[in-house]
């Protein structure tokens, strides 16, 4: 009988192994270039196209891609704004790089916030038979609650205050950020309980709990470990919530000011004139959904990455 | 200018009279389409527009508006004024003739006894009556002879044109209706579906909330009108698909209330077989200055109110330059199309309460930028203007909808120019206009520097929304920020003219004291700032003729001289 993670645990060093694991998962480092282009992108790519995302062109407004001469060389176009332009002349890549930003740094923050609450609440609720009943209803009772209302409540709430602390914008995140990651955590808590459960029978926690391991030791040791592929898909599940229900916020008007841009709300202010004008709900559209999906491989490679049993599997 | 208008428009209608067909019944079937389908034809169990305006086809008022707001006799012979002796020098009764010689449609002659039992329909204590605020005042109605009638109001009326004006106060027939008095005006399901009218249709059938077909009335007091025989008016669907089913499929001949975006209406025209046409009434968006500080340092009772005056929209400069730097055209091109144009005036209409405001359809971003400069406000380093430590920095919200989103990004532009720095805020539109007490965003609360929005007022006398911005009348925590004057705007002039307003019948003073009160709180002060008079929209196919549209009534007011036209 061996501790299935602990057993390899010290010779060869984990990490250069589970990284040579994870570099076989083709999805997975498909997933991770992208990610990695897209973070870059929305990071560093206003160093390359250093246009204004805010600057009206009324002249040059509603100008399409320049794909679009490839079926209609009569199209709007020009190599001034390579994505278009929207209703009011801005220009669609300079919105998609900076709308990027927030975006990816609201569903990081959130997901972050989510995963630490959820994984916290699984946990002890798992370990704990005492903490079980407490922490599970609580659970219930957030999944019960009406996120819109909830949402209303807190942006009435804390607005001002926030707003007055850090700026309009960065108040705004603040707000977003906790809210989005304290009303999702509940689904993370539920996966993480359950696993914990299950685990808690398991052999190797006996042994462990034999020899003395302290509480704190068996969680960091054992039980996270092996409840990572839980957590890391729940996250990349997360970080999709969390775009998506900031874009319902801001097309509600109680995310940022109608000036800031992000993928959710350029997406929401579109949707009007989808016919005439596709790409401009395509393109942020697949912003959010290949980040989405990256994410989602990536959290697939790091799990079978971390996975042991699956190593021994690939490995024979 | 207004002289030939009126000429233009006397001679269109001389031109439409002289092309229509002599004969009724010659230019065979019309096809309307209502995208809220009718549900009855008694204006006064009515849900709404739609019912009103199916129900004019058939029930006719003692006089109707025009497109200009003018009034104009339908079953009267003429429209009572003081001036003609029909309205009583005080202001307390007036009188109505009909024409002579009118017959419902049943052949059956109309005398005073239908329009008072109108009346006593409507003001009976348990009808339920949609329309009773039409008969807001009225003490009696009396019949003074078979085509006379008296209508006596309990205190004077300046306005006494609500009974029996326009597509909401027609005449019923008593015969058919009498039966159907107060609580069981509802369960007269018969009357209600079809009733018996003067108008150029009669109903051959009515299925509710779904088609009803009209045929012409045999014993319409006009010989050759209607030009059509036959009418189907077919409701339900929405709005984008009834624009389709006139403008780009030719199904049918009108469609009412097109409430689309300007892009998508334009593209619908230019197919070709049909037109949108637009008439506007009194809504205009605007911009709103707050003259009260709303600082949310401050304490709750007296952030926003007159207590706590703004620390620099209080500089009638400054709100000239914001006005002068925005440029109302492109605004009206980006957001509303044809359904909207470029307006300076708070009451943008009936035509002869308009003032001759023209000033700010010129954007001036130079000169509103001298104006500050005059004024005293500098540059700082980092471009925004400042005076005394004050910072021309404004918070500027309105309701969430994208049109208004895209208006917020252009002004802010604009006003960028001019040194001031503008953080943007939007708002759900069920919290802003939810006139919650309890809630920060709502817009009388108005803790924000200048908020955009729409307004407009009923009927086509100004007065009780010109009575709004009266000193007193502002959202306070004293009357659970209720109240209409939302900028906080005080002048006792200003009040004396709605006193006097109030006390005046002469209609051409009238049109003066409303027209000083419009320039008062517009050009005078920039208090107000608007920006678009927001038109309705409805739409014709090209075959059809005599379409005048019209805001002040009934859009079918003049459906017995519409005509086919190759």
């Amino acid at each position: 009988m061996t501790d299935p993670v602990a057993a390899s645990h010290n010779r060869h060093g984990k990490w250069p192994r589970i990284w040579r694991a994870f570099r076989k998962h083709k999805g997975a480092m498909i997933g991770g270039g992208i990610l990695m282009f897209i973070i870059l992108g929305v990071l560093l790519g206003d160093l390359l196209w250093a246009t204004d995302p805010q600057a009206l062109d009324i002249r040059n407004k509603n100008m399409r891609p320049l794909y679009t001469l490839l079926w209609d060389t009569d199209a709007k176009v020009g190599w001034a704004h390579p994505l278009g332009t929207d209703s009011l002349g801005r220009d669609a890549l300079a919105n998609l790089i900076v709308g990027g930003r927030t975006s990816l740094a609201v569903g990081a923050v959130a997901m972050c916030i989510a995963l630490l609450v959820g994984t916290t609440v699984g946990i002890l609720a798992g370990l704990f038979r005492w903490l079980d009943g407490p922490l599970m209803r609580l659970t219930d009772l957030v999944l019960a609650l009406p996120i819109l209302p909830l949402l209303l409540l807190v942006a009435t709430l804390f607005r001002a205050p926030l707003r007055a602390q850090f700026g309009p914008e960065a108040g705004m995140f603040v707000l977003i950020v906790t809210v989005i990651g304290l009303t999702s955590w509940m689904q993370t808590a539920r996966i993480v309980r359950s696993e914990i459960l299950h685990l808690k029978e398991q052999d190797f926690i006996l042994a462990a709990r034999s020899i003395g391991t302290r509480p704190f030791a068996l969680i960091w040791r054992h039980l996270l470990p092996n409840t990572l592929s839980p957590i890391l898909v729940s996250a990349t599940l997360g970080l999709a919530t969390a775009i998506i229900t900031e874009s319902a916020l801001s097309f509600l008007g109680f995310g940022f000011p109608p000036d800031f841009p992000t993928w959710g709300k350029m997406l929401a202010d579109s949707v009007q004139r989808m016919d005439q004008y596709p790409e401009r709900v395509i393109l942020p559209g697949a912003a959010i959904s290949l980040t989405v999906l990256s994410v989602n491989y990536l959290g697939d490679g790091l799990r079978d990455a971390f996975d042991p049993r699956s190593h021994r599997r690939s490995r024979n | 200018m207004k002289l030939s208008s009126t000429l233009l428009s006397l001679g269109t209608v001389c031109f439409f009279a002289s092309t229509a067909t002599a004969e009724r019944g010659s230019d065979g079937h019309v096809k309307i389409l209502f995208w809220q389908a009718p549900s009855t034809l008694n204006p006064f169990q009515s849900g709404g527009a739609k019912d009103n305006e199916a129900a004019s086809l058939v029930l006719e008022p003692l006089g109707r508006y025009d497109p200009n707001g003018a009034l104009v006799p339908y079953l009267a012979q003429h429209i009572p004024t003081v001036a003609n002796g029909g309205v009583a020098n005080d202001l307390t009764s007036i009188t109505w003739t009909l024409k002579p010689d009118l017959m419902w449609s049943d052949g059956t002659p109309v005398t005073s006894e239908d329009v008072k039992f109108s009346a006593d329909y409507c003001m009976h204590p348990d009808a339920g009556c949609s329309q009773l605020a039409k008969f807001d005042g009225v003490e009696t109605v009396e019949i003074i002879d078979a085509y006379t009638v008296k209508v006596n109001f309990a205190a004077p009326r300046p306005n006494p044109y609500g009974p029996f004006m326009g597509g909401q106060s027609p005449i019923l027939q008593k015969a058919q209706f009498q039966d159907c008095l107060g609580a069981r005006a509802i369960e007269c399901v018969a009357q209600n579906f079809a009733p018996i009218g003067t108008g150029p249709f009669t109903v051959k059938e009515f299925r509710p909330n779904d088609v009803i077909s009209f045929e012409a009335n045999p014993n319409y007091r006009d010989a050759t009108k209607p030009a059509f025989e036959t009418l189907t008016l077919k409701g339900g669907g929405d709005a984008t698909a009834a624009g389709r089913a006139v403008l780009e499929t030719g199904e049918f001949d009108y469609a009412w209330n097109l409430q689309l975006a300007p892009d998508v209406l334009a593209k619908m025209a230019d197919v070709g077989i049909g037109k949108p046409i637009a008439a506007f009434g009194t809504t205009v968006e605007r911009l709103e200055m707050n003259l009260t500080d709303p600082n949310p340092d401050l304490d709750k009772n007296i952030r926003a109110t007159r207590e706590a005056p703004h620390p620099f929209l209080t500089d009638m400069n400054v709100r000239k330059a914001l006005s002068m730097a925005i440029d109302r055209s492109l605004l009206v091109e980006i957001g509303y199309g044809p359904t909207g144009r470029p307006t300076c005036n708070l009451v943008p209409g009936p035509a002869y309460y308009a003032s001759d405001n023209t000033a700010c359809l010129t954007q001036d971003i130079a000169g509103a930028n001298r104006l500050l400069d005059a004024a005293g406000w500098v540059r700082g380093t980092d471009g925004v203007r400042t005076k005394d430590g004050q910072r021309l920095s404004i918070l500027f919200q309105t309701s969430t909808n994208n049109v208004r989103q895209e208006f917020q990004a252009l002004i802010k532009h604009w006003w960028n120019e001019l040194g001031v720095e503008t953080e943007l805020r939007n708002i759900n539109a069920s919290i802003y206009f939810g006139a919650d007490a309890n809630s920060p965003d709502t817009f009388q609360k108005f803790y924000a520097d200048v908020a955009m929005h729409a307004n407009n007022y009923d009927g086509t006398d100004p007065q009780t929304y010109l009575a709004m911005y009266r000193c007193g009348n502002e959202p306070k925590p004293s009357r659970q920020w209720q109240g209409e004057n939302i900028n906080r705007f005080c002048d006792p002039a200003y009040d004396t003219l709605i006193d006097t307003l109030s006390q005046t019948s002469d209609l051409e003073t009238r049109y003066d004291l409303a027209k000083r009160m419009n320039d008062m709180l517009t050009k005078d002060s920039y208090v107000v700032v608007p920006l678009i008079d927001r038109g309705r929209v409805s739409a014709h196919a090209n075959s059809l003729g005599g379409v005048l549209m019209n805001s002040w009534d009934s859009e079918l007011w003049n459906i017995a001289d519409w005509h086919r036209i190759e």
